[in-house]
């Protein structure tokens, strides 16, 4: 997208199987352009992504996390978004005593219908690191 | 490790906006890839040969298909692998249309985004195992949601097929929006009489079990083994014993009843059978408007009833059935009157909706079919229709056609004709829809032949003066203002979900659209499945449709059960959580958290207490796998080290 500085960022994304990836699936058939930063892991469930990989990603190089799950009560499983929403949330205040702006990582419930939404959320996200730039833990805002 | 990557150009979709040749060039240069090409269409026949052949040829272990998205063709290439006779989990797919091709439009950005995600794919399958299925015994029977027309086709047909059935209906009666209206299009058959035979087949079809005015409370389990728990609302009438005669009705005193199978066209009594034709013909109360119920004293119907059916003390009864698939028919619902102040509905009586006018049509409605005012009762002789009565508005959220109402609003201007020769209908239309077979020549019959009059244009007000109302509108084609002076106006209000559509979905773990339609496995080619395995979906719960195409989706949900029971035993998805009894600590935090109880304490010989995973119950979230401390519960196919071997091949510059 010509918003976004065409030098691409590292970001990665965790998607749930049943909603969330099908909306990005939605969103590609539906021809939703997007910028290109986004590196998709497909997951069962939102509850299964441990908040480690994301400390991990983020450590390791990733400039941004993105995970996002089916909306809550509408989980393919029950609850366990519900579980991912208590560990995110948990993390997003974590992350920056690991010297990291929790801006870089957000959370979000896309449905399977919800294409727009989710050029939407890719398109705000991005711009949000590139806004933040490269991650340098020791640059970053100390809390 | 030999991993063969197939990177499919599907035509031009992928090859269009991704450089494939050189996606597979860098790919052969990654450490464990022994074979890479590009293809033209992966998923075709020779497509998939050319796998199987370069397993063989190559000797690959582990293959990578870069093409569409896995809910795409994942299964289709997992068969392909197993084929040439490696285990279906060796495969990996990329997903390079849906979520590069398609969405990015630099070639040299989406050739990089192709080739990293193609990377995250070959280190995922290197960290594959074996899986392997494991089988379970079918419940063959199916419970069906809804017992209008096309939950009660897909009961029919089931009950045909020979499997048993259990139907479920909220109302007391059977037979849903059908049931209500006079004539259908575009033949003018009379819609009780087409409807009622079938709505006797499923009273007296011995593989179907009824429980109508009951609602869906629970439902637990997975395909091929679900436990339903159902509510059986309190009628106040015993139906064993009530034999449907109809004497309590005759002399309920309470008489200002809402009547909600008329949609409040006339009020109804507070102990009623909702229609002559019902099924079951049973009396049921409504506690809002008996007075037993809201005054505290009045038992008539008690004292009248020949069989002594009536019982004020009932309660509601919940009951449990298993079942090994369902049917959800559960119907749609129609948008408020008053969303509209600009038409004056709910305020004029004079201004009512499209289902309001059939019961107004019906020769078993509250007026014996004949077509009256309802502020006077007086025969109106203009009449006006406006269709799109929310529909195709952004403003009120609807931004979809409900599909139908260019159709009933024809018939209904003919059947107006029919009923009172001297009247003129004039019809306000946006677009006239009629793409059905037979559909066209009917909206053209009811302009041509039948004299109703179109106004291509949209009403922006309706107002009272003295006994008529007028209808303020354009006519877009002359390009002017229209005024007509109406006896009656007709809203062709939108279709919505049915009440309760996202509280039923979030029972059945089935996802539904920002309007609360059932989303279905895909737009094209599986319309009555759903993602989750073992609910199928009918009629207009998944999207507004007519007759003709619930009916069709009624009997293609039936086929789709009845080939799931031709087997008596069903393969489990092997990607189940495994714990590994040697690091596992016996805390037990997975058992607390997992949703479907799936996890049991297990003592080992020597007393060491450890979780263990019931295979046929694990639904596969892997809830448990981010939740145990010490990484001994992994979820098979998505372990820690399939996840983070894709997390360092993105993340390693």
């Amino acid at each position: 997208m010509s918003e976004v500085d065409p030098k691409e960022l590292r970001i990665v994304g965790f998607l749930c199987n049943w909603c969330s990836y099908g909306g990005a699936d939605t969103a590609g058939v539906s021809r939703f352009k997007q910028p290109t930063d986004l590196r998709i892991i497909r997951v069962p469930c939102s509850g299964r992504v441990d908040p480690l990989f994301i400390i991990k990603a983020l450590l390791n190089g990733a400039d941004g996390v993105l995970v996002s799950g089916c909306h809550p009560r509408d989980c393919h499983y029950s609850d366990g978004n519900f579980y991912a929403r208590r560990r995110l949330e948990m993390l997003k205040r974590l992350l920056p005593f690991l010297g990291i702006d929790d801006k870089r990582f957000h959370y979000t419930w896309i449905s399977a219908s919800e294409g727009q939404r989710w050029q939407q959320t890719v398109t705000d996200f991005t711009r949000q690191i590139h806004r933040l730039g490269p991650l340098h833990s020791d640059k970053e805002a100390q809390p | 490790m030999r991993v063969g990557v197939f990177i499919c150009h599907c035509g031009s979709n992928i090859a269009g906006t991704v450089d494939v040749a050189r996606a597979a060039a860098e790919l052969r240069k990654v450490p464990g890839v022994a074979f890479a090409t590009n293809y033209m269409y992966t998923c075709s026949e020779p497509g998939q040969e050319e796998i199987k052949q370069a397993i063989q040829r190559e000797h690959l272990d582990r293959i990578v298909v870069a093409a569409c998205s896995p809910r795409m063709h994942e299964l289709t290439f997992r068969r392909t692998i197993e084929k040439a006779g490696l285990n279906r989990y060796f495969l990996e797919m990329a997903n390079i249309r849906e979520h590069i091709s398609w969405v990015g439009l630099d070639k040299e950005a989406n050739t990089n985004k192709a080739i990293e995600t193609i990377k995250m794919a070959v280190a995922k399958v290197m960290q594959n195992r074996p899986l392997y299925s494991s089988s379970f015994k079918v419940n063959k029977r199916v419970l069906v949601i809804g017992g209008g027309v096309a939950g009660m086709q897909a009961a029919l047909d089931c009950g045909d097929g020979g499997l048993e059935v259990v139907l479920v209906e909220k109302s007391p009666s059977v037979g849903g929006m059908m049931a209500r209206l006079d004539k259908t299009f575009p033949t003018i058959d009379c819609s009780i009489c087409i409807l009622g035979p079938k709505m006797v087949d499923v009273a007296q079809h011995d593989k179907i079990k009824l429980y109508a005015y009951s609602e869906i409370e629970d439902i637990k389990g997975y395909v091929g083994n679900y436990q339903v728990k159902i509510r059986k609302k309190a009628t106040y009438v015993d139906w064993i014993k009530c034999t449907g005669c109809g004497l309590c009705m005759e002399k309920c005193p309470s008489k200002n009843s809402y009547d909600y199978f008329n949609f409040g066209v006339a009020p109804t009594r507070a102990i009623n059978i909702p229609f002559p034709q019902a099924i079951p013909k049973k009396a049921k109360i409504d506690p809002d408007f008996c007075r037993q119920f809201t005054k505290g004293k009045c038992g008539v119907c008690a004292k009248i009833c020949p069989t002594g059916a009536i019982d004020y003390e009932m309660q509601d009864e919940i009951v449990t059935e298993d079942v090994g698939a369902i049917v959800v028919a559960s119907g749609y619902g129609l948008i408020d009157m008053d969303k509209f102040p600009e038409y004056g509905a709910g305020r004029y009586p004079d201004v009512i909706t499209g289902i309001q006018y059939e019961r107004f049509l019906n020769a078993s409605g509250p007026t014996e079919g004949h077509i009256v005012r309802p502020s006077d009762h007086a025969e109106p002789k203009t009449i006006v229709f406006v269709s799109c009565a929310g529909s195709r508005d952004k403003s009120l959220g609807i931004p979809y056609c409900s599909n139908f109402c260019c159709m009933y609003i024809a018939k209904q201007a003919i059947l107006t004709k029919d009923h009172i020769p001297d009247s003129q209908s004039y019809v306000f239309y946006m677009d006239i829809r009629s793409p059905g077979k037979g559909y066209d020549e009917f909206t053209r019959r009811a302009q041509e032949d039948y004299g109703a009059k179109y106004v291509r244009g949209r009403v922006s007000r309706i107002y009272p003066k003295g006994k008529k109302m007028v209808v303020v509108g354009a006519d877009t084609l002359l390009g002017t203002q229209v005024e007509v002076e109406a006896d009656l106006v007709v809203l062709a209000t939108a279709v919505t979900a049915a009440p309760g559509a996202a509280q039923l979905a979030e029972k059945l773990h089935i996802s539904y659209d920002t309007f609360g339609f059932y989303v279905e496995s895909h737009p094209k080619l599986r319309p009555v499945e759903t993602n989750t395995s073992g609910v199928f979906l009918a009629g207009a719960a998944q999207g507004p449709k007519d007759i003709p195409a619930s009916v069709g989706q009624g009997s293609a949900a039936a086929a789709k059960v009845l080939a799931l029971f031709s087997k008596d035993m069903l393969e489990s998805d092997p990607a189940v959580a495994k714990v590994n009894e040697n690091t596992c600590v016996g805390c037990l935090k997975c058992k607390l958290t997992c949703p479907f109880g799936a996890i049991q304490e297990k003592e080992l010989r020597g007393g060491k207490v450890v979780a263990n995973v019931i295979e046929t119950v694990c639904a596969g979230c892997g809830v448990c796998t981010s939740t145990c401390p010490c990484g001994a519960i992994q979820l098979s196919h998505f372990t820690d080290n399939q996840l983070l071997a894709e997390v360092n091949a993105i993340c390693q510059k």
